[in-house]
């Protein structure tokens, strides 16, 4: 008997209003993080890996509605908590690093105060003693002279220190479940491993569960043990990292692998993905949202609706929306 | 190759924490940041230069005053022959040349109007700068919308609601509509995932073989810079650290910088992490710092004490190749 996931996404869908229409935005999104783990969520550009994020933490934008579904966290089903439960909880038992990071600062308050207001707010720290933690914090994501650069303001900070001053927001009340969306886009590798290690590290030592989007499936492959794959608002693939990489089931995360730079690959070796994302707004979306883009579709492929396949394997089970998956060597 | 960018002693100074009225008083005085410190650079007609280093380097703020829309505190910008660092930013925005330098934002949010659609953001340089083209503007959008693949359909919403890559797309678009000689590109593909990264890279090569234009490509993948840069410039805190070819930079790297960050790029295969080069110790303070101090001093894991009492000077390491440390050996 194994102990239930701290977060568990089930058949979650979210539709946004729009003029033009409903944007289907999520289909039944499924996943589930354990303690102390990373999962990597990756895929396009608009497959909806932050709306994700953002039904998580209840901060969809009012044009946003979730349909249907279940987000559990620790045993509560958050969809169903109120807006002042989900406010506590929100910093102090999971956390987010926004996407947009310069935006997601407050630009008129430095950032030594800004950390120092979450620590008021959920850890009743003042004074000094905030600043002496928001000092560390801010060392802690590898900002040079962390003392003098409490005082400076997020326009005076470059991208990515902008970035990790979010990292030191996010992880200063010791939340239980990160959400980083995009977290390193704008760091260099070395700052980059830095920040991961320090994130591996709190999942270790606190059991500190962690959601990484990112498009950056090396990064994913490093760090991440279970890679969640996301197409136009479907998972279509959810798989132990080792496995996803030696032999990906979907046809799309065979191209999303393709599309990867790598040491020795030239530009010319390098396919796009062909195609874009269907409108999400289309009334006769198929249950296949891939289908246009796939050149192994055929005739089963366009039922109405897909169910994903599950197998089991030792490290845990994968999931594939198609039904025809590549079948790779590691079965 | 003629320059068509020729930089020299480029310094870009900012004054930080600005003390009260009493802190003044007791005699505090604000710091100095040395953002940017002494740097030559060139570009030549057709070429693409890569720039990267650590977070918080300098390298956006280089790129600012390049593309002249900052200035510099100190130092001289020769663009296609003429003096343009002396031509204050304000004015330069109407200048004649302001057409020739365009540039990428890091922050795709940051730099699109909330209130404009996508249309009206690509439209509006052509607008604003080549009146003559006016007639035409709905076609030339369209253009440029399938030249960065952006769906005609994303084209009538505004920036929040598209996705992080779709406003990059249409940040790219938007600087390309002039035709530039000159594109200064702040991490133009951090926040695309891999496949719309192919599409924008063979754009961007294609671009430059096609109108012979230029880039200074600041970036953090170093993938990335293997496919598109003819030659790299490696920057660490403000300075010039090591500058040549893909091939020198990738293959023979002389500063200890540079071999650090080359051991931390992501391997990209699950479970196997990269030997990185561990930069430990403290780094210095890009505020008055000791002008005879190798900036790099305290990580290195080779520094003499000569690093600390004389700063290293660019020297010859190859053909093109140039390093800025004591210890480094030409090839
Ligand atoms: N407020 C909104 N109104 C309408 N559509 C929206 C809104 N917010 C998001 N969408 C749409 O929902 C889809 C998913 O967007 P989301 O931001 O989750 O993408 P993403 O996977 O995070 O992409 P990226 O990697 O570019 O950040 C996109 O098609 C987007 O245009
Ligand atoms: N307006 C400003 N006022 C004060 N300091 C500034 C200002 N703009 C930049 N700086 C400082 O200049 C230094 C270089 O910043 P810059 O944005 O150029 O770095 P960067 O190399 O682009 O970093 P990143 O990779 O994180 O984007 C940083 O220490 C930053 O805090
Ligand atoms: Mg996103
Ligand atoms: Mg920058």
């Amino acid at each position: 008997m194994t102990a239930p996931p701290l977060l568990a996404v089930g058949d979650l869908s979210v539709t946004f209003r729009t003029r033009a229409g409903p944007v289907k935005a999520l289909e039944r999104v499924s996943f589930a993080v354990d303690k102390g783990e990373t999962i990597a969520i990756v895929g396009e550009s608009g497959s909806g890996k932050s709306v994700t994020a953002q039904a998580i933490m209840g901060i969809l934008d009012p044009a946003g509605r979730v349909e249907a579904g279940r987000v559990y966290f620790a045993g509560l089903d958050l969809l169903r908590a109120s807006a002042s439960e989900l406010a506590d909880m929100r910093g102090r038992e999971f956390a987010m690093i926004f996407q947009n990071p310069r935006g997601a600062l407050n630009p008129i308050r430095t950032v030594g105060d800004q950390i120092a207001d979450v620590l008021a707010r959920h850890e009743h720290l003042k004074g000094a003693a905030a600043r002496d933690r928001a000092m560390e914090m801010l060392a802690l994501v590898k900002i040079t002279d962390p003392r003098r650069r409490l005082d400076a303001y997020p326009f005076e900070l470059s991208g990515g220190m902008c970035q990790r001053v979010m990292i030191a927001l996010a992880l200063a009340c010791r939340p239980a479940l990160l959400i980083a969306d995009e977290p390193t886009t704008g760091l260099d590798v070395t700052t980059q491993a830095a920040i991961m290690d320090l994130i591996g590290e709190l999942g270790r030592s606190r059991g500190m569960a962690t959601v990484l989007i990112t498009h950056d499936l090396g990064l994913a492959a490093e760090h991440c043990g279970r890679i969640v794959v996301m197409h136009a608002g479907h998972v279509v693939e959810d798989a132990p990292a080792a496995q996803l990489f030696a032999a990906p089931r979907h046809p799309y995360t065979a191209k999303l692998l393709a599309a990867t730079p790598r040491p020795g690959r030239h530009l010319e070796d390098l396919e796009a993905i062909p195609g874009g994302l269907p409108d999400l707004r289309r009334a006769d979306l198929p249950g296949c949202r891939f289908l246009e883009r796939c050149d192994r579709a055929g005739e089963p492929c366009r039922a109405p609706a897909l169910d994903a396949i599950v197998t089991p394997s030792p490290d845990g089970e994968r999931r594939v929306l198609c039904v025809r998956p590549l079948m790779g060597l590691a079965a | 190759m003629t320059a068509l960018l020729d930089v020299a002693g480029l310094c870009r100074r900012f004054t930080v924490g600005q003390p009260g009225p009493i802190e003044r008083l007791r005699g505090k005085r604000p710091g100095v940041l040395h953002a940017v410190d002494a740097v030559d650079l060139r570009i030549g007609e057709g070429e693409v230069l890569g720039l990267v280093g650590e977070s918080g380097c300098g390298k956006s703020t280089l790129a600012r005053v390049v593309a002249r829309l900052i200035d510099p505190s100190e130092g001289s910008i020769r663009f296609a022959g003429e003096d343009i660092g002396q031509i204050a930013a304000r004015r330069f925005a109407r200048h004649p040349l302001r057409r020739s330098i365009q540039m990428v934002f890091q922050d795709p949010t940051e730099s699109l109007n909330p209130r404009w659609t996508a249309f009206d953001c690509i439209a509006d340089p052509i607008r604003r700068m080549d009146p003559g083209a006016a007639a035409k503007v709905a076609d030339r959008v369209h253009e440029l919308a399938a030249l960065v693949s952006l769906p005609e359909t994303l084209l009538q919403r505004f920036p929040h609601q598209l996705s992080g890559g779709q406003k990059a797309r249409v940040g790219i678009a938007r600087a390309v509509a002039l035709r530039p000689r000159l594109l200064v590109l702040d991490e133009p593909t951090s926040a695309l995932d891999v496949s719309v990264q192919v599409v924008v890279l063979k754009l961007l090569d294609e671009l430059k073989r096609r109108l012979g234009m230029s880039y200074l490509f600041v970036t953090h993948d170093l993938e990335v810079v293997r496919l598109i840069c003819d030659r790299v410039a490696v920057m660490y805190l403000g300075r010039m650290a090591e500058v040549g070819t893909v091939g020198q930079i990738f293959e023979r790297p002389s500063h200890p910088y540079t071999r650090a960050l080359l051991s931390a790029v992501p391997s990209g295969v699950p479970g196997r992490t990269p030997q990185r080069i561990q930069l430990s110790g403290d780094p210095r303070s890009p505020i008055d710092p000791d002008p005879r101090i190798c900036r790099f001093l305290g990580r290195c894991p080779n520094g003499t004490e000569r690093c600390g009492t004389e700063m290293p000077q660019l020297r010859p390491m190859g053909e093109g190749h140039v390093a800025a440390c004591h210890l480094a050996d030409a090839a």
